[in-house]
């Protein structure tokens, strides 16, 4: 039951797990950066529409300001997001092991 | 207000605007993604590097289709509060149970697939089975899927219906084709927060409409439903509620066979794990997914229940005024211009997902289980990359042929999902015994899985022949799945004693006790934070699944 021990061996696995070095899985991009930048723009047009909605999508919305408060709310979700990635970018894939 | 009516909405150029913006960032996603693809791992599998909030995240979306949303908000206007069970009893336990218990076997071992977990602890026919199931299940099923996206494109915004069945098959195979894996996933994290985004702004107008939650429940209380409709449990001692179900059946059929046998078993949703990027996040992965889980019904079931008391006449046998238009109804009569755009890319983004899913589960099985297993051996790792390519564009022309034909036969789309969700039960059956018992042997493996699934089938065909009686569909399905288990798990027990054991050393990494399994392999610097122990946030989502239940018991 050593904890190191590694799994049953199966040639196709181990064909596949032998071609991980060659991975180029390090390069993909950062999510964070696209939903960041697809709901404040949709927040920005969501919201600008909201502050020239007429009184027919008000009442439509029961009387909610809907366009705009969704729009602030997506706006602010979208900087979250682009905050979120600017003050913790992506851990680098090699760090290892050390418990901190 | 609240007649027939037609379901068309006005649509306008804002939100057409909307709705094209997302899908050249859903394109976009998907060719950014391209570079990071060079080994077939990176393809299939996002070469394992994937942080468990993006693949918890992914996990949910998976199995946030459209049609699961637009069906369970029609539960929730069809049987009320009762449709919760389907999140808090069938699904948060078995995502828990998955990421705690199973994950280290899945991951542990590099199986780069569910049925390559059959292949290692049981036998090649064993595998050979689950794998092509699998294969044949998911193309049918994104082909259902492909066929509803197009027949709410019909309804909602008058497409023709091969013209939305193109060009959702189109857009899906391009990000797959191109991105992989990682192009599906990162594609399902941002298609979790657009159907968010749609969803949110339909519930909390219906219920300023209707005078919060207060009103909703008395007005509640004076529907069809009555006072049943706001209860999960009451009344469950007996079959004589919304739901037609016992507490027993809700408990082991929907709460332990099914929804097991639907979140621990399925590679459509077990893959998003096994692209992540270490043990501690692929543990994670399923109950990360867990805590939307918990709130989803806020944002289908109540939708339902607001359908149900301000459309009038919903309900209908069929027409526009099903229970399935509860959603496309509330968006026609609520949303102006602007969140309605929203809302409608929300509604197609869940399409995509749920067919991109099928899709990205299919190549990858197709590739390793059965191409490289049975057909090619031993070929370059590029060759099996090009291979899940044309795997992807294979699929997804079979799903179109798919939708094709369902479009032609309509209710062939109910008898492919009811047929596939048969196999569910006794595979989990084979797993679970298999996981925890060393002793099981491989022939038993092969003869409990073949037997459970026939004992499933044939269960199912003797209620639709009318030999056998349940009350309801769902009643059948409780039983159907409970005999399959039984069968699946009594052939295990009696075949086991009778066939030769497999070495101990051959099972090194896929059974419990046998050693092998590494849960602190590869940990990153912050992987061993308390809060990030997979256990308490398991034990965490259990609890918060309990007291939600609280007021409405």
């Amino acid at each position: 039951m050593s904890e190191n021990a590694e799994e049953a061996n199966d040639p196709l696995v181990e064909e596949t797990e032998a071609e991980r070095s060659r991975s180029a899985a390090a390069r993909l991009f950062d999510i964070r950066r696209v939903i960041g930048g697809l709901f404040v723009a949709y927040g920005l047009v969501v919201g600008v529409v909201g502050i020239f909605d007429g009184p027919a999508e008000i009442d439509k919305a029961q009387g909610v300001r809907i366009n705009l408060w969704a729009g602030l709310a997506m706006l602010a979700f979208g900087l979250l997001f682009l905050l979120w990635q600017w003050l913790r970018p992506a851990e680098p894939p090699e760090s290892t092991g050390d418990r901190g | 207000m609240g007649d027939g009516g037609g379901l068309r909405l006005s649509m306008n150029a804002l939100d057409y605007g909307i709705l094209a913006l997302y899908f050249v960032t859903v394109l976009g996603v998907g060719f950014a993604a391209r570079r990071a693809i060079r080994t077939s791992v990176d393809f299939f599998l996002s070469g394992r590097s994937l942080p468990a909030w993006v693949t918890g995240l992914a996990f949910v979306s998976a199995n946030l289709g459209a049609l699961e949303i637009i069906g369970m908000a029609a539960n929730g206007a069809q049987y009320g509060m009762m449709t919760v069970h389907y999140y808090w009893i069938g699904a948060v336990p078995a995502m828990v149970f998955l990421g705690i218990v199973m994950m280290p076997f899945y991951y542990g071992s590099k199986v780069r697939s569910v049925p390559e977990y059959l292949r290692l602890r049981f036998n090649r026919p064993t595998h050979l089975l689950n794998a092509l199931s699998f294969a044949v299940a998911q193309v049918l099923i994104a082909g259902v899927n492909l066929y509803a996206l197009a027949l709410v494109m019909q309804a909602l915004l008058g497409w023709p219906l091969w013209i939305a069945i193109i060009v959702g098959a189109a857009i899906v195979l391009a990000y797959i084709t191109i991105g992989g894996l990682s192009g599906a996933i990162y594609n399902e994290v941002l298609q979790f927060f657009v159907i968010l985004a749609g969803l949110i702004p339909i519930t909390v107008i219906g219920l300023v409409k209707v005078g919060g939650v207060g009103g909703l429940m008395d007005a509640v209380r004076g529907s069809k439903l009555g006072e049943a409709g706001l209860h999960a449990w009451q009344g469950t001692g007996t079959t004589d509620n919304p739901l037609g179900a016992h507490w027993i059946g809700i408990v082991f059929g929907l709460g332990f066979v099914l929804s097991f046998g639907y979140w621990t078993t399925n590679f459509a949703e077990v893959q998003r794990a096994l692209s992540a990027r270490n043990m501690s996040a692929a543990r994670r992965t399923p109950i990360i997914a867990a805590y939307p889980k918990l709130v989803i019904p806020a944002v289908t079931v109540i939708p339902g229940l607001i359908a149900l008391v301000t459309v009038k006449g919903l309900g209908a046998e069929s027409g526009d005024l099903v229970y399935n238009n509860a959603i496309p109804l509330l968006m026609r009569d609520l949303l102006p211009n602007g969140v309605l755009g929203v809302a409608v890319t929300g509604l197609l983004a869940s399409f995509m997902a749920g067919m991109a899913a099928n899709v990205s589960g299919f190549n990858t099985v197709f590739t390793y289980d059965i191409w490289q297993a049975y057909v090619r051996r031993d070929r370059s790792d590029e060759y099996y990359l090009r291979i899940g390519r044309y795997a992807t564009v294979g699929g997804v022309v079979v799903g179109i042929g798919t939708a094709f034909i369902a479009a032609g036969f309509s209710n062939i789309m109910n008898y492919i999902q009811a047929l596939f969700s048969l196999f569910n039960a006794p595979l989990f059956a084979t797993f679970i015994i298999g996981m925890l018992w060393r002793r099981m042997s491989a022939v038993a493996g092969f003869w409990s899985l073949l037997l459970g699934t026939l004992a499933a089938l044939a269960t199912y065909l003797l209620y639709k022949g009318g030999v056998i009686h349940f009350n309801s569909d769902l009643e059948e399905s409780f039983w159907g799945a409970g005999i399959a288990f039984v069968t699946a798990a009594v052939v295990a027990l009696v075949l086991t004693p009778l066939t030769a054991p497999k070495r101990d050393d051959e099972l090194r990494g896929l059974v419990y006790g046998m050693g092998g399994v590494d849960l602190k392999g590869d940990v990153l610097a912050g992987d061993t934070a308390w809060y990030r122990s997979p256990v308490l946030l398991g034990g965490i989502a259990l609890v918060l699944a309990a007291l939600l239940y609280l007021p409405v018991f």
